[in-house]
This record gives C-alpha cells, sequence and structure tokens, in this order.
C-alpha cells in the first residue's frame, strides 16, 4: 500500500544558505517577538484585535495536514483580505455560541528560511491547549505555521499565514483561530 | 474449519434484556436513556447499522481510479471503500480474516492489494484472500491444514451500490433498492444535490463530539433552533424566520428535507423577525463575497439541509455543497466526517467561491461550531442530570410542510426508531 498524496506539507523548508547569520538572527527574534504578541492576544481572547497581525491583502489559512497532503484545497478557516479577517473576529465575538473557554498557544523557536523582495519566510510549530469549565484541559491542536510576513515600519505583518495541524480529528470545534 | 467471507445476517441482533426501560406514554417525550444507555447503543448498531439500511461511506470521487480507496465506516465498524481492477466499487471490513487487525491505517491511498501487516495476509481489490505465507509449512512440516480453503477467509464484504456518485453500502443482501429506501421525495431532494455530474473533492473536516450520534440527526431536522442558536445565519440575512421554508418527510419518517429559499438582497425588517433577537437590519459583512449566492440549480430553493437514515446529513446551502458522515463511537461520543465538494466542470474562480463559504460550515465553521457545541451541551446534560424525559412538543403530527416552527420531524425519527429498534 502507498498514500497516493506527496507529503508536501511535511517537507521542510530548504534553509536558505545565503541568508547572513546576524541577519537571520535578527529576523528571528523579530518573528518570535511576533509571534508572542500574537499569542498573547489570542491567549487574552482580544479576538478583535487578531486582524491587526495582518496587512490589508493578508491571507490566513487552517489547513488539516490530511487534506494538505493530498493536495485538496478546503481549509477550516480561511480569510482572504482584511475584510474576511474582520468578519471572522466579528463572527466569533458577537454571533457564534460556544462554551466559555481558555486557549494557550505554546509556539516553539521560529526558524527563517528565506528573505528576498522584502518578504520573510518563516515557520514555526505550535500547540494550543483548550480548558472549558470543570473539565481538564486537553490538546485542541498541534500543527505548523507556514508564514510570510513583510516589515511594515518597524514591526511585521503577516502577509500569509498557513496554520497546517496535525490534529486532523478535531476535539469538538476549533473556536478561536490557532 | 469454518470462518465465513459474509456477515451473519442475524449477528448481534439478540438484545441485552432492556426491560427496564419504558418509552413514556406522551409521543413528545423523548427518554434520556436513548442517548446514554450501553444496550440501546449496541442494539442500535444491530438493528439499525447493521440492519435494513443504506449507510453512506464514500463518494464516487474519492476513488476515481482502480485501486484507489479510503478508510470508512458503517456504524462504529471500520470498513474500506476501494475500486477493484474491473472498476467496480466495493466496501468490505477492515479486520483481517486471520487474527482480526484493523490493517489500513491511511486516510486514503492508492494499491494494488491489501496486505496484512502482522503475517502478510494478503487480499485483492474486491477483499478475496489471495495468498497466506508459509500454505505447506517449512520442509514440509507445519502450515495451514489440508483443507484450508483461501476463499472461505476473504474479507468479510458489504453489499453496495452507488447513485450519481455517491456511494452507500448494507451489511444487507435482502434490502429494498436505494431508490425505493429513499422514496420519491426524497430522491429529488437527493438529486438537487447530486445531479449527476461529475464531482470535484475540495477536502474533508473530521471532528469528535460528545455527544450521542442520533442528537446530529435531530439537529437537521429541527427548524426551531436554526433562528435562534444560529445568529450568524440571522445577523447576516441567509435564514430568517418567515423567509419561505418547508420540512418534510419521507412515508416511514426516517428521512427529512428542510428546504429554505433566501430571498434577493437583504431581509426587510418585518414584524415577524421582532423575536429574533440578533437580526440586525443594519449589519453588513465586511466582506460579503462569503454569503454571496451565484446561481447555478434550477431549484427554487437556496438550502436544502437533507438527513438520509441513519448516517448522512447531505447540505447545500448557497453554492457549498457537502455531505457529513455520522460514526458512533459509543453511545456518549461520535465521529463527524464533512466531505466537502463542488462539480468537475466548476471554473477556477466558481472553486475558489465555494471554499471561500465554507467558512460557514465545518468544526470551524460559523454556524458548524454553534451546532457542535449545542450538542455537547445536550450530552452533558443527559449525562450528568438526573434522567429526566425531554420534549419535543412543537407542532402537529398533521400539519403540512410548510409549518416549521415545529418538531414533527423529530417525533417522526423516533417513531421509526422504535419500530426499527422494537422498544
Amino acid at each position: 500500500m502507498t498514500n497516493a498524496a506527496q507529503p508536501a506539507a511535511a517537507q521542510p523548508a530548504p534553509a536558505h544558505a545565503a541568508l547572513d547569520p546576524a541577519l537571520r538572527r535578527d529576523l528571528c527574534f523579530a518573528v518570535q517577538e511576533f509571534n508572542a504578541d500574537y499569542a498573547d492576544t489570542l491567549d487574552r481572547g482580544d479576538i478583535e484585535a487578531w486582524p491587526g497581525f495582518f496587512t490589508e491583502d493578508g491571507v490566513y489559512r487552517l489547513i488539516a495536514r490530511d487534506n494538505a497532503d493530498a493536495g485538496l484545497p478546503l481549509s477550516l478557516m480561511s480569510c482572504e483580505g482584511m475584510g474576511m479577517l474582520k468578519d471572522r473576529a466579528y463572527a466569533i465575538a458577537h454571533t457564534e455560541m460556544f462554551a466559555p473557554r481558555y486557549v494557550l498557544h505554546v509556539i516553539s523557536p521560529a526558524r527563517v528560511s528565506d528573505y528576498r523582495g522584502g518578504l520573510i519566510s518563516a515557520q514555526a510549530n505550535y500547540a494550543i491547549l483548550e480548558t472549558l469549565v470543570d473539565e481538564p484541559t486537553r490538546l485542541l491542536q498541534c500543527g505548523r505555521y507556514r508564514d510570510t510576513f513583510v516589515m511594515h515600519g518597524d514591526r511585521l505583518l503577516l502577509k500569509e499565514r498557513n496554520c497546517v495541524y496535525d490534529t486532523v480529528l478535531v476535539p469538538t470545534c476549533v473556536v478561536y483561530p490557532p | 474449519m469454518t470462518n465465513t467471507s459474509r456477515f451473519d445476517p442475524d449477528d448481534g441482533a439478540t438484545p441485552d434484556d432492556v426491560s427496564d426501560l419504558r418509552w413514556p406514554a406522551d409521543p413528545a417525550e423523548i427518554p434520556d436513556w436513548i442517548y446514554t444507555d450501553r444496550r440501546i447503543y449496541d442494539l442500535e448498531q444491530a438493528r439499525i447499522f447493521r440492519g435494513h439500511t443504506w449507510n453512506y461511506v464514500a463518494l464516487d470521487v474519492e476513488l476515481p481510479q482502480p485501486g484507489d480507496y479510503i478508510r470508512s465506516y458503517i456504524g462504529d465498524t471500520p470498513i474500506i471503500v476501494a475500486r477493484d481492477a474491473d472498476g467496480r466499487v466495493r466496501a468490505f471490513e477492515n479486520r483481517c480474516a486471520h487474527r482480526g487487525a484493523e490493517f489500513c491505517k491511511s486516510y486514503r491511498g492508492s494499491t494494488k492489494q491489501f496486505v496484512c501487516p502482522y503475517h502478510q495476509w494478503t487480499y485483492d481489490l474486491s477483499g478475496a484472500l489471495v495468498s497466506v505465507p508459509f500454505r505447506r509449512g517449512v520442509k514440509g512440516l507445519g502450515g495451514m491444514p489440508a483443507d484450508f480453503e483461501l476463499g472461505a477467509h476473504n474479507l468479510r464484504s458489504l453489499n453496495v451500490t452507488t447513485r450519481h456518485g455517491v456511494v452507500f453500502a448494507s451489511f444487507q443482501d435482502d434490502i429494498e433498492s436505494f431508490e425505493d429506501y429513499l422514496g420519491p421525495e426524497m430522491l429529488d431532494q437527493f438529486d438537487t444535490v447530486f445531479d449527476g455530474r461529475t464531482l470535484k473533492l475540495l477536502g474533508v473536516h473530521r471532528n469528535t463530539l460528545q455527544g450521542n450520534w442520533k442528537l446530529y440527526q435531530e439537529n437537521l431536522k429541527d427548524p426551531y433552533h436554526a433562528t435562534l442558536l444560529h445568529t450568524y445565519l440571522t445577523t447576516f440575512g441567509l435564514f430568517v424566520a418567515g423567509n419561505k421554508t418547508m420540512i418534510m418527510t419521507d412515508a416511514k419518517g426516517r428521512h427529512s428535507t428542510l428546504c429554505n429559499a433566501r430571498p434577493q438582497g437583504r431581509p426587510d425588517n418585518d414584524p415577524s423577525k421582532s423575536e429574533i433577537r440578533s437580526f440586525h437590519a443594519a449589519m453588513q459583512l465586511a466582506d460579503p463575497r462569503v454569503i454571496q449566492l451565484i446561481p447555478e440549480k434550477d431549484s427554487p430553493w437556496t438550502s436544502n439541509a437533507i438527513t438520509i437514515w441513519p448516517n448522512l446529513i447531505l447540505l447545500r446551502q448557497t453554492n457549498i455543497l457537502g455531505a457529513r458522515q455520522i460514526v458512533p463511537m459509543g453511545p456518549n461520543q461520535f465521529m463527524l466526517i464533512w466531505t466537502t465538494f463542488g462539480f468537475a466542470d466548476d471554473s477556477p474562480e466558481m472553486e475558489q467561491h465555494r471554499l471561500r463559504q465554507n467558512n460557514i460550515f465545518g468544526p470551524g465553521g460559523f454556524i458548524g461550531i454553534d451546532d457542535n457545541e449545542a450538542i455537547k451541551f445536550v450530552q452533558d446534560g443527559v449525562m450528568r442530570s438526573v434522567p429526566r424525559h425531554g420534549v419535543a412538543p412543537l407542532g402537529k403530527d398533521e400539519e403540512g410542510p410548510d409549518v416549521v416552527i415545529t418538531d414533527r420531524a423529530i417525533r417522526s425519527m423516533y417513531r421509526h426508531y422504535r419500530a426499527e429498534m422494537g422498544l
């Protein structure tokens, strides 16, 4: 038996050999600071601040790894541009019904693989722990961010964040974007 | 030596004693124990999922070439659906005839044969056992008994039927045709979603849910909740009380369809909506492409939510097309497999539109989240509290399909359920 699909998502992005080590260190630090802010915002429940981490044309996708590996385009969440990012945040804050919960992101050190044309390619692994009232904390998601950042003034913004999750069998639902 | 390549039709049909469980006399009442009792669960597997039912197992388009296969389920039984060398779709149990190993551990793939890794018993694409190692032993010693017949140790196979690219399977051979199983009205609804055009698979969502599997059937037979729970629908005008809506069931009451026609443009602020607190006439999506309707079907309805007993929900909502497969996992949990598709002749723009619109459904969807959470709330309640009958009292059984603030379809499902279960 062979798996028909090529495991594209599982292939590591090649490290860009030409990247100057000092520059790479600076970029990794900037991405890690960004990810720490991103996690803090979501973990505090401030979902309506989440679109602010993206460019106006920013793309966000949450993709099950088996779909990614099979080349299937369906996302669990997908936002193309600021309008859809804001609509997702509004829906979570004001229209969706769900039990109150804590989420906690644990994000690995970032790995910057490329920097060209003002675009930074980076990856980091993430795990999200979810805690509901009177229930033990459980693993909601583990996966990998595959990111493209741009510098915007003195800060980074996401031009694209693809969250490819290994936890294919979702426990109940994913409310807040990973 | 006996083994069999078929299931025993009466397998497990002798129930544990459930005489302590009494269905309430009031037809509007639903007892807690149908959601929580293990004996009831086991009886459901035998009488319903292994009984005279057609169970959704795959889409044809998931198996385009001979050798393609997917993992699937009937009830809680793991199965494999594969296309054999002749192009025929086959379904068989994912359990080696030798020592019982669930040998196929990939969601999907392509193969020439299935080999159980434990002792390399090898089956062809129809599930027939084609070889066993050391059949004659080593140097004439050991090996299989002289009367060992490969053909008596095939994978147990299932009865398979397809309609318009959708694959259904049954444990039973003496079962009516799928068309008769659905009945004319539901078949017409089925063909609204699957009109015979070649499908294109877009992807699959999977989730577990802490709830009894029947709660998911109930959810789609319950128009009452649609405008009350799903604030997203009402806030952005997708489904508002007062829209043209219909709910109907088949003659036996086991299948149902909930159809809704959304007016062009935004709904007017009429008095019938005053009870829907969440309807905001002024509220607009920043990017309304997510709910935009691109006309593509000659249908008066903009959404059809079809339940096919016992394990399938078909949903056409605006331009979203999907099949939700219910996989029971014990009385208190089930798995949902959301298979999402478009048509092979969709333009790239139409495919992108469907993908964008799928933000509404799935276990991360604007309204998918509401339903999954609400079902968990119900299961938490019935599992943890002192037992008490729930009620489904709205509407009258003799009312027509245009009366939609009603529990009629839930009651009709349980009338059928009781007959099938002998309760």
